[in-house]
């Protein structure tokens, strides 16, 4: 990545951290709008399985609290490249990006299982809208994971110093919105039935 | 002293396909959006040329279909959007006084991407499989079920690449207008074209989510048997006009603001009087932008929504009338008592004025939703359109063309044969969109390929035919013109017109740099006010450094239709490959020594 | 004004950190607790509706910083998400929730 060279900018805010607050916005409008599907559809399936037999609350839980966690050792990997701590960046990075990947191992284990009880894609307005909701989400969470690890490699390849801190930061916002998301998917579809 | 650049040549092909500079990432742009114009006024001929006379046989009810989805689908997409972009492209840094956009090669991916998915939309002739459900593409009719073939997917795919690279030009703009204006110009100094731009790139960062979310579910309907507008599964038809609409509402006002940002900046520069009530200006803009989210459901009057969705609605779509009549107001107030000087740009925003306000006055009658169940559907609503997009936006572009173009080329456009072109386009587009006021009333549905002597259309029809080649000619003008002006016109130097902003301080056209100094900006105004800003030197006092080309966004880009191309063809190793290309070109790009 | 300067105000410390995550692990805690609660069942939506609610302005303040950057992101967040809410609800009225309309 360029160096985060300290340019003039109107407002004094670094041109990528404001584009990245406007993509965020822009994301906000794209899960409410897939958000805003699942709700009008709820309870209008015509066949198949329902949210009460299929949803499995107490895996689901496990799952959120995972990503939760997942945000913290986000702040606490930032924390630490701001100082320069190496060894704790790498660790903290690492976290973030292995509860990542737990939480997708949820989502797939989660994903197989209803399929393997009956709800698909195709089966009812249930099954599409909850699979391309929480799906797009876990592309999101997938895409977060890439990057963390990304920002891994580079620091182990030495180029992630504290004047690259901006860059992490950037990931932490991507990443803490994607757990944002889940939070309101996790008590929109899951715990409001 | 001079430049000291790293450019990759500033000749040849591999220099323009490379290039980062917003200057020719605009010319790219505009040349690309007049021909895919042209195209879609082809489009509009044909058309024409069948409803010239009751039950013609010039073309067959399905290429009548394909002719009418691509007209509309290329004139929105392809043609207006793009030539508005080809204006915040080449003139937004100059306005701001900056050297180049926030994100550079994000500017040339936006380019790139919209010329791919334009040619990705239109390859879809080649396969005698132009999209065919309307630019608005209703279900059930785009279903798989109603449309087996690739047709619409050509149309799905066509969107979602396209609106990738509206969304990549939405975040780039919105930072550079926020984030790099030159010292002194502050939000309330811009000129009303940058605010209009900020205003409509805000409007395109957030509706085009809500139509990828509509178009993401119609291409899993139709690809992966979803149910999402499945009437048999429980689903609403109505879902997907929502997501639509949703969009395509803001997505008019993206349409307008800007040509509206053009000729406010056209009309006090040819009255020699600054715009009057300039904050008011762009507070309504602002407003009309946000305003514009209110008011999607007018375009489903007749779907049935009920009486209390109907006169929300109906009395929201009232309401934006006013912000949008207090700018005419402002604009006829600039003029008034100002010294006019008639030249083909101030015409062409003259006509914007006179032509946008008769479309004002149809789309205020739509918005009683008993009198729309009238219009809706008919040649009313078509009238409607054209006034308001070709009447306003198109003439309000053309006004642009001719008031930058000195800027853009060095060159003056001759203004003989610019008058010329706009009173033959003005005879032309009134012949053919008044008479579809009367049509439409008379009882002639949209989208029909013919119509029976017995509904007493056919004259008007006729008069209307004739009226669209009299806009073909009037274009051939217009090329003329731009043919022989671009090497051989009148030398235009800064500042032909005395204009206020500052694109008018610096050389046509301007060095790669733009300044040689950032200008320190100490007014609105900063060519007229008393207070004049510091001289900007003819050379640069140091080196200045511009970043060089990149090819990766042709690359990423390419990944991109590559996997809409794949999928067209249902074919997944394509997909998965270009999506490869595509993940590869964003890593080289992310770590490409790259300096703004 | 450099670049930098806006983002490097007042940092929260880990230990600001660590009490976030303790104060989200129990508000999610509660939510499930809630949800298997039948005695909840009346008011399930709108406690949990708040209790989410929280937890999202929790990370958006402070894991996402907005409570310490400049009102500029603050306006870019908060605009977006208002027009989301804004068109959610409006869909679900056009839809025939909270019993009106179609």
């Amino acid at each position: 990545m360029t160096h985060a060279a300290a340019h003039y900018t109107s407002t004094g805010l670094d041109n990528k951290k404001l584009a990245f607050w406007a993509f965020i916005g822009s994301e906000c409008l794209l899960f409410g709008s897939l958000i805003s599907t699942y709700l009008v559809y709820k309870g209008r399936s015509v066949v198949g399985p329902t949210t009460q037999e299929i949803l499995n609350i107490p895996v689901t839980s496990v799952s959120t609290f995972d990503l939760l966690m997942s945000s913290l050792a986000m702040v606490l990997a930032l924390a630490a490249v701001a100082k320069g701590d190496k060894l704790w960046a790498r660790f903290w990075l690492g976290a973030t990006a292995f509860l990542g990947l737990v939480f997708l191992g949820f989502q797939f284990y989660e994903f197989t299982s209803f399929v393997h009880e009956g709800l698909t894609l195709k089966t009812n307005l249930f099954g599409s809208t909850f699979f391309v909701l929480t799906g797009t989400h876990g592309a999101h969470v997938a895409v977060g994971v890439l990057w963390l690890l990304t920002l891994l490699v580079r620091s182990f390849q030495r180029k992630l110093g504290p004047e690259k801190a901006l860059n992490v930061e950037i990931a932490g916002l991507y990443w803490h919105f994607v757990d944002v998301v889940w939070i309101v998917i996790f008590t929109v579809v899951y715990l409001i039935q | 002293m001079g430049t000291n650049t790293h450019a990759a040549g500033r000749s040849g092909l591999w220099s323009w396909i490379t290039t980062t500079d917003h200057k020719r990432i605009g010319i790219l742009y505009g040349v690309t959006a007049f021909v895919f114009f042209l195209i879609g006024g082809l489009e509009a001929l044909f058309i024409r040329l069948q409803l010239a006379k009751p039950e013609n046989a010039l073309v067959s009810a399905e290429t009548f279909n394909q002719l009418f989805t691509m007209h509309g689908t290329t004139m929105v997409f392809l043609a207006i959007m793009p030539m508005s972009a080809a204006f915040f492209n080449y003139i937004i840094p100059l306005q701001i006084g900056a050297r180049d956009v926030a994100f550079p090669r994000l500017n040339a991916f936006s380019y790139w991407v919209f010329l791919l998915g334009g040619l990705f939309l239109n390859a879809s002739f080649l396969f005698g499989a132009a999209p065919d459900g309307g630019w608005f593409g209703y279900l059930n009719l785009t279903s798989r079920q109603y449309s087996p073939g690739i047709n619409i997917d050509f149309w799905v795919l066509g969107l979602q690449v396209l609106g990738i690279a509206s969304l990549a030009a939405g975040f780039n703009f919105i930072v550079t207008i926020v984030n790099m204006r030159a010292p002194g110009m502050r939000m309330m100094r811009l000129p009303v074209f940058t605010w209009m731009t900020l205003v409509t790139q805000i409007i395109v960062v957030t509706a085009f989510p809500v139509i990828t979310v509509g178009l993401v579910f119609l291409m899993f309907d139709r690809f992966f048997g979803t149910t999402f507008y499945s009437v048999a599964a429980g689903g609403d038809l109505l879902l997907w006009q929502h997501l639509f609409w949703l969009f395509g509402h803001p997505e008019v006002y993206i349409l307008i603001l800007p040509a509206m940002g053009i000729v406010s900046e056209v009309l006090p520069t040819f009255s020699r009087k600054p715009l009057f009530g300039y904050a008011v200006v762009v507070y309504s803009g602002a407003l009309i932008g946000f305003m514009g989210w209110g008011v999607w459901a007018h375009h489903m009057f007749a779907s049935g929504l009920g009486p209390i969705a109907d006169s929300v609605f109906g009395a929201t779509t009232m309401m934006i009338a006013i912000p949008t009549g207090v700018k005419i107001f402002n604009w006829l107030a600039t003029m008034w008592g100002g010294q006019i000087r008639f030249t083909a740009a101030m015409l062409f925003a003259m006509g914007f004025i006179a032509m946008f306000v008769i479309g004002g006055l149809s789309g205020v009658m739509h918005s009683s939703p008993p009198a729309d169940l009238q219009q809706t559907d008919t040649y009313f609503v078509v009238a409607h359109i054209h006034y308001v997009l070709f009447g306003g936006a198109i003439q309000g572009l053309f006004a642009g063309i001719y008031y930058w173009f000195p800027k853009m080329t060095g060159r003056l456009l001759n203004e003989k044969l610019g008058k010329v072109h706009f009173w033959v386009m003005l005879v032309g587009m009134n012949l053919a969109f008044f008479p579809m006021h009367f049509i439409g009333l008379l009882g002639m549905p949209r989208r029909i390929y013919t119509y029976r002597a017995e509904l007493g259309v056919a004259d008007m029809n006729l008069v209307s035919t004739i009226g669209a080649h009299i806009i073909a000619v009037s274009l051939l003008f217009f090329i003329y013109n731009v043919w022989r002006s671009w090497r051989k016109g009148e030398v235009a130097g800064n500042d032909p017109w005395g204009g206020a902003t500052l694109e008018w301080t610096i050389p046509s056209p301007p060095p790669e740099y733009n300044f040689t100094v950032i200008p320190e900006v100490l007014s609105r105004l900063p060519r007229w006010s008393v207070t004049q800003m510091k001289a900007i030197p003819d050379v640069p006092p140091e080196p200045i450094h511009m970043p060089g080309g990149s090819y990766w966004p042709v690359v990423a880009a390419v990944g991109i239709i590559g996997m809409a191309s794949g999928a067209v063809a249902h074919t997944l190793w394509i997909v998965l490959a270009s999506g490869a290309l595509l993940v590869f070109s964003i890593f080289r790009w992310a770590f490409e020594p790259f300096e703004v | 004004m450099s670049a930098e300067h806006a983002s490097e105000r007042a940092h929260p410390g880990t230990g600001t950190y660590l009490a976030i995550a303790a104060v989200l692990f129990i508000i999610t805690l509660v939510e499930v607790g809630v949800f298997y609660v039948p005695a909840f069942k009346p008011v399930l939506a709108p406690v949990l509706l708040v209790l989410s609610g929280l937890k999202f302005a929790l990370v958006v303040m402070f894991y996402m910083h907005l409570k310490f950057d400049s009102p500029l992101f603050r306006l870019i967040f908060t605009l977006p998400l208002l027009l989301a809410l804004g068109v959610g609800i409006a869909l679900m009225f056009l839809f025939g929730a909270f019993g009106l309309g179609s």
